[in-house]
């Protein structure tokens, strides 16, 4: 029997527009986009030109600071071109595929007859170390240090988020290729944490993890609320953390030698026609699965990601780099007359000044709109009911804004990334850009402190 | 609606940088958002929000303050009709009473808001709501003699130096509408204290035989108790005292609003109850007076107790923002309004002062319960550092 944490804090937004358990019709690979600006403080160095032929795994760039860990095409094709922004800041390249997927080829071996550095040299040869991550600070993982422990969350309790239990299926094998890899990587043990009703699911029969149960709202499928509670991350620790997909790639590589990033994401929103799941190669164009997919009764908002941590993007623009879900919502840019003041029937609020707690069970159409301005801090008490951590999330602000970096290692800024703190972005009264203040402080901290 | 939308949007330039009124862009922000709520979209981090929104807080503790105001409209009427021996209905007492405390409503609002708006402007912000319940508590905690410019001076003292000189709303230190009445109660306390300015129009005219019109607080502190109201009275308010303070059930009323919805704080309402037992109790064991035998649940129902519990010390922003340091806030509150007053003859109600100073001392508690929730953390990486 695995361990059991009821985490009580946290809030389950309900939305309308969750993926029914059916894959799409496959959508014939377009275009791939690699994203550098996925990667918070990377700096790219380009290795392609435009109209060179690429295969699948060969590199597309690296990172300066970290010349090691390549970025590789995620299919083969030719390379369309390389967008810049202001200051020739390089924003995507765009690979054109062939729709052969042709990799390179590298080792295939039984991961468990290998030694750490040639797992660690296949990974970053085949550009799938970068989705290694580490806490602090969720950047992409030093491949020089040893985490205490590698986390894995067994399922996504964001608004709307892929059932890892339906992506996951018939590749237990896979993924226990990858876990194989993968626990050569740290002393330690490779933690999983799953919904209590996972319990006879899909991460039951792999074998060489640990499994924690953990129930309760949202956030407790974020892998930072798992690591807080089963090894709180204190100053000079490190921890790993990947997802289950990410896994099947490494578990693929090993199998087979070759690299195959397909993998499936959800379409969700209140706003698809016909919300499902659809398999895709990473970094793909959305253009081919937005296509005809939404309602268009109003201006849309297409989201790479979920409605908490997710990144706007355009109809023609590219799935991001870890995304695995894709959520198209109402923009709401609209006045609403005396909007403070109406009954709001149609719109949520955990605040009881409005009346969605008298049908607890129904679902909202949620838009962007900010329903109300950015204040001052007036009310307090809110943040810590949507956060089970042992933290003080406005101290930690304000300690931020500050730029006191005793303060921020003080209060815990080691064990938290945005995407801990979106609920409580989401129900502040005041309208504070927490995962934006939290992001400045994680920058300064390495910065200051080095990474 | 649509007209009202479009000629906004029509004027909407004129204000904005570069237009012809720029310099009043704050107030036509505010009145525009108050009309409609804008149509800004998430930029940054999460792209859907809460329907909750300050204006929205803001207004929920202004409904819940509506059953005081209502009450305390009636009871100046019925006062008066004591004090003279006037006969008057129900309606009529409380149509007396509403025109009496709706010209201080007016006052309070017109100088505070005023404020507000010129200070927006200065700064290039947008007008904060925090006024919208402070410009209505501030009539509530006055007697009802209180004369108007009275209350305009320390409306401006109240809003200039207790808020906007720390930046406005949420950076205060002090309760705004405390600060205002404080600055009377010492400023002008012939107005704020006494037996003579509870009732609406008293001084001058002779009441009738047999009627004082001094609060229960007051014949407490001259040895009087004799003639104080019933516990059945203050509880429902038919007494003397501050124009929205009295009735102790219009308050529950307001305090089940603001607990309801989450807005008003449970803790500090319960421990500053829980304080002013537990010193009510120790003075009852070691009673040497009268005052200091008074049971202590009479505390609750006096004066302003139940007012400042329940509107007062939950203020956000001026109470401890930490879960824990609100219950010593609370405590501290409720132990010292009733040691003000037992011990102190000098000021009749101690739930100002102990507001006060526990809003001057709550960045301190929140410092200690900071201090040790990161001494926790701490000891939580030794322990782990050493196994």
């Amino acid at each position: 029997m695995s361990k059991v944490i009821n985490l009580k804090r946290g809030l389950n937004i309900r939305l309308k527009g969750d993926a029914e358990k059916v894959l799409g019709t496959s959508i014939e690979v377009d275009k791939v986009a690699l994203k550098p600006t996925d990667f918070p403080g990377l700096a790219p160095k380009i290795l392609v030109k435009a109209g060179q032929e690429v295969q699948a795994g060969e590199p597309i760039f690296f990172d300066k600071n970290n010349p090691e860990i390549l970025f590789t095409a995620p299919t083969s094709g030719e390379v369309l071109a390389i967008n810049r922004g202001e200051r020739r800041k390089v924003l995507e390249i765009i690979i054109k595929a062939d729709g052969k997927n042709n990799s390179v080829e590298f080792t295939k071996a039984d991961p468990q007859k290998l030694s750490r550095e040639e797992i660690k040299d296949q990974l970053k040869k085949s550009g799938l170390w970068p989705f290694l991550k580490q806490r602090p600070y969720g950047t992409v993982a030093k491949p020089e240090s040893t985490p205490l422990h590698i986390f894995i969350s067994g399922f996504d309790s964001a608004p709307l988020a892929p059932d890892y239990e339906f992506v996951l299926n018939g590749q237990a094998s896979t993924f226990q290729t990858g876990i194989h890899a993968l626990s050569k990587l740290t002393e330690g043990k490779i933690h999983v944490g799953i919904r209590p009703d996972q319990a006879t699911g899909f991460f039951t029969a792999i074998k060489n993890i640990e499994i924690t149960q953990f129930s309760g709202p949202h956030p407790a499928g974020n892998v930072g609320m798992q690591i807080h509670h089963v090894s709180p991350i204190n100053k000079g620790d490190l921890i790993w953390t990947i997802s289950p997909q990410e896994v099947l790639y490494i578990g693929r590589l090993f199998e087979t030698g070759k690299v195959n990033f397909s993998k499936i994401i959800a379409l969700t929103g209140s706003e698809v026609t016909a919300p499902k799941y659809f398999k895709v190669i990473h970094g793909t164009t959305l253009s081919r699965l937005l296509k005809k997919a939404t309602k268009q009764e109003s201006t849309e908002r297409y989201i790479s990601g979920n409605v908490l941590t997710g990144k706007q993007v355009d109809a023609d623009d590219y799935l991001g780099f870890y995304d695995q879900q894709v959520t198209v919502i109402p923009e709401g840019d609209y006045y609403e007359f005396l909007g403070w003041a109406m009954p709001r029937l149609n719109k949520f609020s955990i605040s009881k000044s409005y009346f969605s707690w008298l049908n607890p069970k129904r679902s909202y159409r949620a838009d962007a709109n900010l329903n109300g301005e950015e204040r001052a801090y007036v009310m307090t008490g809110q943040y810590e009911k949507v956060l089970p951590m042992d933290i003080l999330p406005v101290f930690l602000m304000k300690a931020i804004i500050a730029e006191d970096i005793d303060k921020m290692e003080q209060l815990g800024i080691y064990e938290v990334i945005e995407e801990d703190l979106a609920l409580c972005e989401y129900v502040c009264t005041s309208k504070t850009e927490v995962q934006r203040i939290l992001r400045d402080g994680i920058n300064l901290m390495i910065k200051e402190l080095g990474n | 609606m649509k007209s009202l939308r479009k000629f906004l949007d029509k004027k909407k330039p004129l204000f904005q940088k570069g237009g012809k009124f720029a310099k009043f862009g704050s107030t036509f922000g505010a009145f525009e958002t108050f009309l409609f709520t804008p149509n800004h979209t998430s930029k940054s981090g999460v792209h859907i929000h809460d329907a909750i929104d300050l204006k929205r807080t803001m207004i929920v503790v202004v409904l819940a303050l509506v059953p005081a105001l209502l009450f305390g409209s009636w009871n100046i009427g019925y006062q008066n009709g004591l004090a003279f021996g006037i006969e008057r209905t129900i309606i009529e007492n409380f149509l007396f009473g509403f025109l009496k405390i709706l010209p201080v409503i007016i006052v309070s609002y017109g100088v505070g808001l005023g404020i507000e708006f010129i200070a927006a402007q200065i700064r290039g912000h947008e007008v904060n709501e925090g006024f919208l319940v402070s410009g209505i508590l501030i009539p509530l905690i006055l007697p009802a003699n209180i004369p108007l410019w009275m209350v305009a001076l320390a409306t401006a003292f109240a809003v200039i130096f207790g808020k906007e000189i720390f930046g406005g709303t949420g950076y205060n230190i002090m309760n705004v509408a405390l600060i205002a009445r404080a600055f009377l109660f010492f400023a002008y306390p012939s107005e704020m204290s006494g037996d003579a300015v509870w009732v609406y129009e008293l001084p001058g005219n002779t009441p009738v035989d047999g009627f004082s019109g001094a609060t229960p607080l007051a014949q407490l502190a001259q040895g009087a108790s004799s003639k104080m109201a019933s516990f059945g009275d203050m509880f429902m308010g038919f007494i003397p005292g501050s124009m929205g303070e009295t009735s102790t059930i219009a308050i529950l009323i307001g305090a089940a609003i603001l607990i309801f919805t989450g807005i008003g704080s449970w803790k500090i309402m319960l421990s500053t109850v829980f304080g002013a037992l537990a010193v009510g109790f120790l003075c009852n064991i070691l009673a040497v007076n009268e005052y200091m035998a008074l049971p202590p649940y009479y505390h609750l129902v006096m004066g302003g107790f139940a007012f400042g519990a329940v509107f007062m010390a939950t203020d956000p922003v001026t109470a401890s923002h930490t879960e824990k340091g609100k219950w010593i806030y609370g405590f501290m509150i409720g132990a010292l309004a009733v040691s003000i007053r037992v011990f102190n003859p000098a000021y009749p109600e101690g739930m100002m002062l102990a507001i006060l100073l526990m809003n001057v001392w709550s960045p301190l508690i929140d410092y200690f319960v900071v201090e040790g929730h990161v001494k926790r953390r701490l000891k939580r990486a030794n322990l782990k550092g050493n196994a």
